[in-house]
């Protein structure tokens, strides 16, 4: 059982990272494996998201554990940050342009950091509270969009917003 | 609502990652295809086509949303005879040529999807897009790999005779084209006039609606007289008394009847009226509740996982009541209102217009703030209850989780967490106030100013020997009433805010659609032999994938054991079979027939499930073994217990099967409540047996009296077992090993030993632990093997 629970931190100089032509990334451990499609997981993806990072392998058993981010070496935190912005598709939402009802399911027209675009909010539950004043909002297909603070949007955005809140 | 595009405000800018999008285009054909659409809005499948080859041809086509570095951005990706072509507008157009080698990745994490175009040696593109476009993409895969497999030569004439929905690829019936899996999402907005909605259970109740309507016509015109008769007392009686004249008793005594007459008559009308409507709208409320809760039951154990407790009982309790006393109190005093304004309006009119149109004056005013606050104060009551749902939620966590509160000593935060919930909806309820007492006040003093209008003008008119005295009392005495049910209609536009608050949550559960919905035309199933067929299985729970790709055969009659890690996919895997969800992609038939074609109740009529927490009523032990089958004589029901080994310690009961069980079983020991529950099942017979776990939570004595239940229960029907103790699937013709929501391995015991490979680890970590704890519960290899 003590084998399950081990901590394997990242050790620096030991641990190699690169993408291959696949585009997948190959992670060498320290005995000199190599371990084929490896995905970077955040443990805390909202609440810290620099925080706490799990490189588990394609069959999803952890390889090594980041405590921190900035630890890492490059090019390895390249990769990572790399494959992690693209993992967490967590667009912010800037603007709130249009909501086609005020009961749910309603289409929301958004700006976000990444673009426009509409989604399908199914009910007022899908709306989660963060503890830092943000909010969480959840589609009908599973995307997350975050809003960072609620005081911050404009007046407008605001309005809206609030009739679901 | 603003519809027309804009630039965003913020602009935050993002690393630009177009090195992985396009990850080294490695043969790109052919560069020099150009469709410079400047607006990337209008890329759409009808607005675009590809320049194309003689004789190519568009076999499948997907819009995906996102480019490379996640930003929302379109590309039509298209797959031709010859090509895939990737053409995002500005960016430009790329394709590549189709050949044996080439083939298609897809992989989908938190909502967004990645597909991608590799060689043997590299990736040549991938395209992201939000799980929306999802559909599209698996046509696309589908067909991609048709064109290979008719390029490698494989393509099989059988693949052609089977029809296949064309997005889901789900097998479809023969009289019907529509899939059964992939319903298009429709968004129906919920209408503001929700209340409108009710009409809905008010049209069994036609009659007595209409009569109560004439009743309140005709009490309210008989409250309207007596404002009328103070014209002639005042002008015929008391004036020319203070003339001088004499007072015409029979004249007065007249009058006087006539008022005490219109009094009487109202109040009778009025009595009849409000006990007549209120029967009505008590009705009414009560159809609401009993018809959303039957259309709860109806829904799928999705919509109970994703709404908490608390939330749905206020719905269905509080709503509901706050609808019924709108419609018998409030609306009906509306009603009243609006008929008695026009009413009075019209009878004022025909004594004075000039001063009816002074009179009047205000009104406009008043409706207009009436408008102003109406908005505000519906989205506060809305947030009211919200606010309110969150308070009993509270209670609804921590009532059955209390054990575990005392365990961990957490009341004061539980007690800290329902302060929050309630000064939350202190809070809101404080800012509602302050715009809701302004309001009430506001229309009391328009009142007074109104009347202060008509004693002015009024004054003015008898000095001019307009009118008499008569017509300005009876104006003030009708005016007087008029603005005094102004001030009370004023109210109408909370409670109706608050009420239509109100149904639309109701409307909320009754318009949700079940996503296990039930069959058109479903196929009757009245004996079922039991074959399980699994075709292409996937599940997806919200953005997670839980099952992939699961293919088997299930023979009638057999057992199969299903293993695997927690959260391997078991228990998704069999409440897909007994369609409590509905498969994502695939299928599952049952002798042959897609189970969705099958009516629901007539499905699960045979199936029998045992769970890992038996699930008691409150109501006897006999009625709890009936539950399935209500209609089960005596006999039955001990015959079913004694069969589940339940039947002995039933009887030391003090009562018996008369014995009254809570909700969580008290009295009952786990082992005791899991052979009433598997009781149950043995009792409605059926062909299929769902044992999830059923032995997990009690000890291994306990377990062997239940395994003998089990065992009862097993004989010759289709079985699928659950079970984390290897040694309860001993009986098992067949075990399915699966990980990660991928069937990993099946055989029967001594075939899986051999292959030494998953399920080969779990056995021996278990013997392994077994041996350490020195238990005899684990059987031996021999026993294991048939």
């Amino acid at each position: 059982m003590s084998e399950k629970f081990s901590l394997r931190p990242y050790q620096p100089g030991t641990h190699t990272l690169r993408r291959d032509r696949h585009g997948r990334l190959v992670f060498t451990d320290e005995a000199g494996v190599e371990h084929e499609a490896v995905v970077p997981v955040r443990a805390f993806p909202i609440e810290a998201p620099d925080e706490g990072i799990s490189l588990v392998s394609g069959d999803g058993h952890e390889l090594i554990w980041i405590a921190r981010l900035a630890q890492l070496e490059e090019p390895m935190r390249a990769l990572i940050t790399e494959a992690l912005s693209l993992r967490d598709f967590n667009p912010v939402i800037a603007q709130l342009v249009a909501v086609s009802s005020f009961a749910t399911p309603s289409t929301w027209t958004v700006f976000t950091d990444r673009g426009r675009t509409d989604f399908v909010l199914k009910g007022e539950e899908d709306i989660r509270r963060l503890r830092d004043g943000g909010l969480l909002i959840t589609d009908s297909h599973g995307v997350t969009y975050r809003v960072a603070d609620l005081v911050r949007l404009d007046r407008a955005s605001r309005r809206l917003l609030d009739r679901f809140l | 609502m603003e519809q027309e595009p804009r630039t965003p405000p913020v602009h935050l800018s993002m690393p630009l990652l177009h090195a992985l999008f396009f990850c080294q285009p490695m043969l790109p054909s052919s560069r020099s295809l150009h469709a410079a659409h400047a607006d990337v809005d209008a890329v759409s499948h009808h607005a675009l086509q590809p320049d194309l080859r003689p004789g190519e041809i568009i076999l499948a086509t997907l819009e995906t949303n996102l480019d490379g570095a996640l930003r929302f951005a379109r590309t039509a990706v298209f797959l031709t005879s010859e090509r895939m072509i990737s053409d995002s507008g500005g960016a430009g157009c790329m394709s590549w040529d189709l050949n044996t080698a080439l083939f298609l990745r897809h992989s989908d994490h938190a909502g967004v999807a990645t597909l991608a175009l590799h060689d043997q040696e590299s990736c040549l593109a991938s395209w992201r897009f939000t799980l929306g476009r999802d559909l599209a993409a698996v046509a696309l895969i589908h067909a991609f790999e048709r064109v290979q497999a008719a390029r490698a030569g494989t393509l099989s004439a059988a693949d052609d005779d089977i029809t296949h929905c064309p997005i889901c690829n789900a097998t479809l019936t023969d009289e019907s084209d529509d899939c059964p899996a992939c319903q298009p999402d429709a968004v129906k907005p919920t209408s503001t006039w929700v209340l409108l909605r009710l009409w809905r259970f008010a049209r069994p109740y036609k009659k007595q609606l209409l009569l109560g309507f004439l009743l309140t016509l005709a009490s309210t015109a008989a409250t309207l007289v007596p404002p009328y008769l103070t014209m002639p007392l005042m002008d015929e009686v008391l004036i020319p008394f203070h003339k001088g004249a004499h007072i015409d008793r029979d004249h007065v005594l007249l009058y006087l009847g006539g008022l005490l007459g219109a009094a009487m008559t109202a109040w009778g009308l009025g009595w009849w009226r409000t006990y007549l409507l209120a029967l009505v709208s008590e009705r009414i409320g009560a159809d609401l509740r009993t018809a959303t809760f039957a259309h709860l039951l109806e829904l799928s154990l999705e919509y109970f996982g994703a709404k908490r407790t608390g939330d749905l009982i206020a719905r269905i309790g509080n709503e509901s009541d706050r609808i019924c006393v709108f419609l018998s109190l409030h609306a009906l005093d509306f009603l009243t209102d609006v008929l008695m304004l026009l009413m009075t309006a019209l009878i004022l009119f025909s004594i004075n217009p000039k001063l009816t149109l002074v009179t009047l004056l205000p009104l406009p005013l008043i409706a207009w703030l009436i408008h102003l606050v109406r908005d505000r104060l519906r989205t506060g009551f809305e947030k009211i209850d919200r606010t309110w749902g969150d308070v009993t939620n509270v209670l609804a966590d921590t009532i059955p989780g209390i054990r575990v509160v005392k365990a961990f000593a957490q009341e004061k935060r539980e007690s800290a967490r329902f302060h929050d919930a309630n000064r939350q909806n202190l809070a809101i309820n404080d800012r509602l106030n302050r715009i809701w007492s302004l309001f009430a006040p506001t229309v009391s003093m328009l009142t007074e100013v109104g009347l202060l209008v008509v004693w002015g003008f009024g004054i003015w008119l008898v000095a001019d020997s307009a009118i008499t005295v008569g017509v300005l009392t009876a104006f003030i005495a009708y005016i007087g009433r008029f603005y005094g049910r102004l001030d009370s209609m004023s109210r109408i536009v909370s409670l109706t805010q608050k009420a239509a608050a109100g149904a639309k949550r109701i409307f909320d559960i009754l318009d949700h659609a079940s996503s296990v919905p039930e069959p058109v035309n479903p196929v009757p199933l009245t004996k079922v032999q039991g074959i399980i067929t699994l075709r292409d299985v996937g599940f997806r729970y919200g953005s997670r994938r839980v099952i992939r790709n699961m293919n088997l055969t299930i023979q009638p009659g057999e057992m199969i054991g299903l293993v695997g890690h927690s959260g391997s996919g078991k228990s998704s895997l069999v409440n897909l079979i007994c369609r409590f969800y509905d498969v994502s992609d695939g299928a599952i038939l049952v002798d042959g027939v897609d189970i969705r074609r099958y009516a629901l109740a007539d499905y699960r009529q045979h199936i029998g499930l045992v769970l890992q927490e038996p699930f008691l009523f409150h109501g006897t032990i006999a009625e709890n073994i009936a539950y399935g089958k209500p209609d089960a004589t005596r006999a039955d029901i001990v015959a079913a217990a004694r069969a589940a080994h339940a039947h002995e310690f039933i009887l030391r009961l003090q009562l018996g099967y008369d014995s009254i069980v809570g909700e969580r079983g008290q009295g009952l020991s786990g082992g005791e409540r899991q052979r009433i529950s598997i009781a149950r099942a043995l009792l409605i017979n059926p062909r299929l047996l769902i044992l999830d776990e059923a032995t997990s939570s009690v000890d291994t004595e306990t377990e062997k009296e239940i395994q003998k239940a089990l065992d009862n229960l097993v004989q010759g029907r289709t079985t699928i077992a659950i079970a984390h103790r290897l040694s309860t699937l001993r009986r098992a013709d067949r075990l399915v090993v699966m990980e990660r929501g991928v069937m990993v391995e099946v055989g029967s015991h001594a075939e899986l030993m051999q292959a030494r490979s998953s399920y080969w680890r779990l056995y021996e970590a278990q013997a392994r632990k077994a041996e350490t704890d020195g238990s005899e519960a684990w059987p031996l290899v021999p026993e294991l093997t048939p």
